[in-house]
């Protein structure tokens, strides 16, 4: 029951991607084309996604717990530092290339189009490439110390 | 390449995806990031928080043709980017959001509802970086 839910929870935001257009690069990349074919589709789909989050999850943090888990597993950091900052601006350029998210991209998966598959694939690369990156440092800072 | 201004369908979408959100809080108390879930669901920290994210993502893929069902037609997917292209956006996307803790929907919809200044911050950053981008390509190298 617990996983069915959980399964039908991405069914909705899947279909709610593929509704809103965000599947589709050209329409992503349009947003930001102002000066040029500007389509203004994008604005609409992070305002109705936000406005619904904000008052939902008012209401569902008033609850002691959620209804499967101990606890509301949420990020505690609040501290706004470099590295946020140079991983969402390098976010940004790769967007603006592909014209893929991740959250467009996972769903539009299911369709197997190659395109999909292909930005997929090198996501995972520089996912996988970046964490084992981190993860030398992190064990170099510790040998230092 | 061309594509119309869909503001119904758009915002209709767009509430479905904070739904989602919502709803992955409620039962699971999680917050709905693609790039956090993809994230564990690759290199997980154990089986019982494996499973949870393999759901998320297996429900996902079935969006576009759930869609179909709705619809009539799979959603429409127009890539202007070349395969290189694709990759070279794929890794940098892979970077981005590794080290920047999430993407569009985990900071762009969970943490701006939220009201995380990390965020804000993120969203406001690759929001501005994405424009430059676009702009680059469009109007300065005429791609």
């Amino acid at each position: 029951m617990r996983n069915f839910l959980t399964f039908l929870i991405g069914v909705i935001f899947g279909t709610g991607i593929a509704m809103s257009g965000m599947a589709n690069p050209a329409k992503v990349i349009n947003f930001f084309d102002v000066a040029g074919n500007w389509d203004p589709s994008l604005a609409f789909v992070m305002g109705g996604a936000v406005i619904v989050a904000f008052f939902g999850y008012r209401l569902v943090l008033a609850r002691p717990r959620p209804v499967f888990e101990p606890i509301f597993d949420i990020p505690a950091n609040r501290k706004i530092d470099l590295r946020l900052l140079f991983g969402a601006a390098i976010f940004g350029v790769g967007w603006g290339i592909a014209g893929f998210c991740p959250g467009g991209a996972l769903p539009a998966l299911g369709t197997l189009d190659t395109r999909v598959v292909v930005f997929v694939a090198a996501l995972i690369v520089g996912m996988l490439g970046t964490r084992m990156l981190l993860k030398q440092a992190t064990a170099r800072t510790e040998q230092a110390q | 390449m061309e594509t119309s201004f869909t503001p119904i369908a758009s915002l209709a979408g767009g509430a479905l995806i904070g739904l989602a959100a919502v709803l992955l809080m409620l039962v699971r108390g999680r917050i709905l990031g693609a790039t956090g879930i993809l994230a564990g669901a690759l290199w997980p920290a154990s089986r019982y928080d494996w499973v949870w994210r393999v759901m998320v993502l297996a429900g996902m893929v079935c969006g576009p043709w759930v869609y179909l069902g709705l619809a009539g037609t799979l959603p429409a997917i127009d890539v202007p980017a070349s395969y290189p292209l694709l990759v070279v956006g794929g890794v940098l996307v892979g970077i981005g959001v590794t080290l920047g803790s999430g993407c569009t929907s985990g900071h762009g919809v969970c943490g701006l509802a939220r009201l995380s200044p990390r965020s804000f911050a993120a969203t406001g950053m690759f929001m501005l970086t994405t424009g430059i981008t676009v702009y680059f390509i469009r109007h300065i190298l005429g791609g």
